[in-house]
C-alpha cells in the first residue's frame, strides 16, 4: 500500500505537482500496480546477477575527433525564453 | 489508382523500376489520403514530396509514415505530447535518414501513445485512434497511429517503436506485420527516449517481404547511439514456403489463461498449418514469464521517470507561465505538460527507484530479467522459435480499459518478456476472430531475424490474411 504522504514525497522527488485529485487517485492506482509487481517477491532470486543491458556491446567508442557542435542559436530556437545567448529561467531562489 | 493502394511496397517499388508507376504520383495518392485521413492517424501530413528522400536509392520513393516520436528536422516531432507540442528538432534519428537515403518518402508523421506509454493510443495528448476495422475500437498502442495507417491503406508501411510491444501488438490489432528487431540492430538516435534498455526501431508493413525490405535499410551501427550494433549479416528478403524442419515452442505461460477463446483459436489453427509446412509443434517453458509483466513495469517506468526529467520548461516544449521561481517553473510545468498515464509512470518509476525500495523494485527487477533473458536461453536450445497469439484479445472498444490502468498493462503480457531479453519478435496477421484481426507471433534468438523472417513469410502465404477490408 501506498499512502497520501508517501505520493506527495515521490512527487516532490519528481519534480511533478499534483492536484489533490490526482493525489487520491495516484495512491490507489499505484497501490493496485504495486500489489501485482509484488509477485516478485515469490522468486528466490539469491545470488542471480542483475541484468542491465541486453546485448553486448564491446568497442562502443568512437574515434575522439573533435567536431564543430551544434550553433548556439539553432539550440535555442526551441526555448520558450532566452536572454543573452543563455536559457532564461525564474529564480532558483524560492521566495 | 484502387490499382496502385493494392501494391505492397515491395511491388511499387518494382512498378516504379520498370516505369510502370511514377513515384511522385504515388506519393500524391497517399498523401491525398492521409490528409484526409478520419482515424486520426496522423499527427502531420507533408504538403509536398520529400526532398530528403533519395528517389534514386533502391526503395525508389514509396512513401512512408514515421511515428510521432522520431525527430524529424523541422517537422512537428512531438512523442504524442502536448508537453513538447509543436516541437521543431534540429536534426533527424538516424533510422529515419537511413530509410531516406534508401529512398523512402516521408509522407507524415504517426499517432502515438504519449511517449510511447500506452496499448491502445487512448493516452495520446493528440486524441485517440480509431481502428480501421471497427471505429469504435482501439489499433493498439502505442504505436497505434502507424499501424491503423499501414492498415487502412493512408500509407504502404510506417516505423514505430517497440518498448513491451509496441510495434506488434497494435499490428497484431489492425491486421498487419509489425518487427521488433534486436536490441540494437537499428540506432536509437534521434528516437524521443521512454526506456533506454528496451527502445527498439520496428517496421510497420502490409506484408513480411515488406518488413524484411525495410528493415534492411534500417539497421546499422551509429556513432551516435553506442548501443548501436547493425545486424552482423545482410537482411535478405524471404522466400521460404516450408517449415521443414523447424521446431517451435509454444510456451503454457503466454498461451493459456487470458486468451480469449477466439484468438487462441486461431493461434491453434496456425499451429496447425505450421505442421502441415513441415514444422514441428512442442510445448516449451518459459518458468519466469508470468513475472515479466512485473519486471517490465517497474523497469520501464524506472527509465523513463529518469528520462522524462528533461522536460522542464527550459530548453524546449511547453512552459508554464507566471511563476517567480523555478521549482513552481518545473512542477507547474510537468503538471500541465503530462498525461495521466505519463504521470502515473513518472510517479511508479520515482517511488522504485527511491531510497528504501530501490533494491525491492528495480534491483529485484533487474535480476527477474536475467532469468527471464536465461529462460529463452534454454527454450532456444531445443526450439527455433517460440511462438504465441501476439496479443490475448482483439482490439477492445475505445474507453473499456483508460480507466483501470492494471487490465491496460496486462495486454502487454505476451509481447513484454521478449525485450526484456533484447531478442527479436515478429506479429504477423493470424485471420480474424469475431470479425477483427487476431497476430501470431514469432520470437527469436538475438540477431536471427532471417530465419525469423523466413518463416513469417512462409506461414502468411499459408495463412492467406486478406487486410483489404480495412483499406475501404
Amino acid at each position: 500500500m501506498i499512502d497520501r504522504e508517501q505520493v506527495l514525497h515521490v512527487a516532490r522527488l519528481a519534480r511533478l505537482e499534483l492536484t489533490d485529485d490526482e493525489v487520491e487517485r495516484m495512491a490507489s492506482e499505484l497501490s493496485t500496480i504495486l500489489d501485482h509487481v509484488d509477485r516478485m517477491t515469490e522468486l528466490d532470486l539469491e545470488g542471480v546477477p542483475p541484468t542491465t543491458h541486453v546485448v553486448e556491446v564491446t568497442g562502443a567508442l568512437r574515434a575522439d575527433n573533435p567536431r564543430p557542435s551544434w550553433p548556439r542559436d539553432v539550440m535555442l530556437a526551441a526555448a520558450p525564453a532566452e536572454k543573452d545567448g543563455g536559457f532564461l529561467v525564474p529564480s532558483p531562489q524560492a521566495q | 489508382m484502387n490499382d496502385l493502394l493494392d501494391l505492397t511496397a515491395t511491388e511499387a517499388v518494382a512498378r516504379i523500376e520498370a516505369g510502370d508507376v511514377d513515384p511522385d504520383e504515388l506519393f500524391e495518392v497517399y498523401r491525398e489520403r492521409a490528409a484526409a485521413d478520419d482515424l486520426n492517424a496522423f499527427t502531420w501530413v507533408a504538403d509536398g514530396p520529400d526532398q530528403r528522400a533519395n528517389k534514386q536509392g533502391p526503395l525508389r520513393g514509396v512513401p512512408m509514415g514515421v511515428k510521432d516520436l522520431f525527430c524529424t528536422e523541422g517537422v512537428p516531432s512531438q512523442a504524442g505530447s502536448r508537453i513538447l507540442e509543436g516541437y521543431l528538432p534540429p536534426y533527424t534519428a538516424t533510422a529515419v535518414r537511413n530509410a531516406q537515403a534508401a529512398g523512402a518518402a516521408l509522407l507524415g508523421k504517426t499517432n502515438q501513445d504519449e511517449f510511447a506509454m500506452g496499448s491502445s493510443n487512448e493516452n495520446s495528448g493528440f486524441g485517440p485512434v480509431r481502428n480501421p476495422w471497427d471505429r469504435e475500437r482501439v489499433p493498439g498502442g502505442s504505436s497505434g497511429g502507424s499501424a491503423a495507417a499501414v492498415a487502412a491503406g493512408l500509407v504502404p508501411w510506417a516505423l514505430g517503436t517497440d518498448t513491451g510491444g509496441s510495434v506488434r501488438q497494435p499490428a497484431a490489432l489492425c491486421g498487419i506485420v509489425g518487427l521488433k528487431p534486436t536490441y540494437g540492430a537499428i540506432s536509437r538516435y534521434g528516437m524521443i527516449a521512454f526506456a533506454s534498455s528496451l527502445d527498439q526501431c520496428g517496421p510497420l508493413t502490409r506484408t513480411v517481404a515488406d518488413a524484411a525490405l525495410l528493415f534492411g535499410h534500417l539497421v546499422g551501427r551509429d556513432p551516435c547511439d553506442a548501443t548501436s550494433l547493425g545486424m552482423p549479416e545482410p537482411v535478405l528478403v524471404p522466400t521460404a514456403e516450408r517449415l521443414d524442419g523447424i521446431r517451435l515452442g509454444v510456451p503454457d505461460e503466454l498461451t493459456g489463461e487470458g486468451i480469449q477463446a477466439g484468438v487462441l483459436e486461431t493461434f491453434q489453427a496456425t499451429l496447425r498449418l505450421a505442421e502441415e509446412l513441415g514444422a514441428t509443434v512442442d510445448t516449451c517453458r518459459l518458468p519466469h514469464a508470468d513475472h515479466a509483466l512485473s519486471a517490465y513495469y517497474v523497469l520501464a517506468p524506472a527509465e523513463a521517470s529518469s528520462n522524462l526529467a528533461r522536460y522542464d520548461g527550459v530548453r524546449y516544449g511547453l512552459r508554464h507561465e507566471g511563476d517567480d521561481d523555478l521549482i513552481s517553473m518545473y512542477t507547474r510545468t510537468r503538471h500541465d505538460g503530462f498525461g495521466p498515464e505519463v504521470k502515473r509512470r513518472i510517479m511508479l518509476g520515482t517511488y522504485a527507484l527511491s531510497s528504501g525500495y530501490y533494491d525491492a523494485y528495480y534491483g529485484r527487477a533487474q535480476q527477474v530479467r536475467t532469468k527471464i533473458a536465461e529462460d529463452f536461453r534454454t527454450a532456444f536450445e531445443a526450439f527455433d522459435f517460440v511462438v504465441t497469439p501476439t496479443a490475448p484479445t482483439v482490439a477492445f472498444r475505445l474507453g473499456e480499459k483508460v480507466d483501470d490502468p492494471l487490465s491496460m498493462y496486462l495486454t502487454d503480457f505476451c509481447t513484454v518478456p521478449m525485450p526484456l531479453a533484447g531478442i527479436p519478435a515478429i506479429s504477423i496477421p493470424n485471420g480474424l476472430s469475431e470479425g477483427l484481426p487476431t497476430g501470431f507471433q514469432l520470437a527469436g534468438p538475438a540477431f536471427s531475424e532471417n530465419r525469423i523472417l523466413d518463416a513469417a513469410h512462409a506461414l502468411e502465404q499459408a495463412i492467406g490474411f486478406d487486410g483489404s477490408k480495412a483499406r475501404q
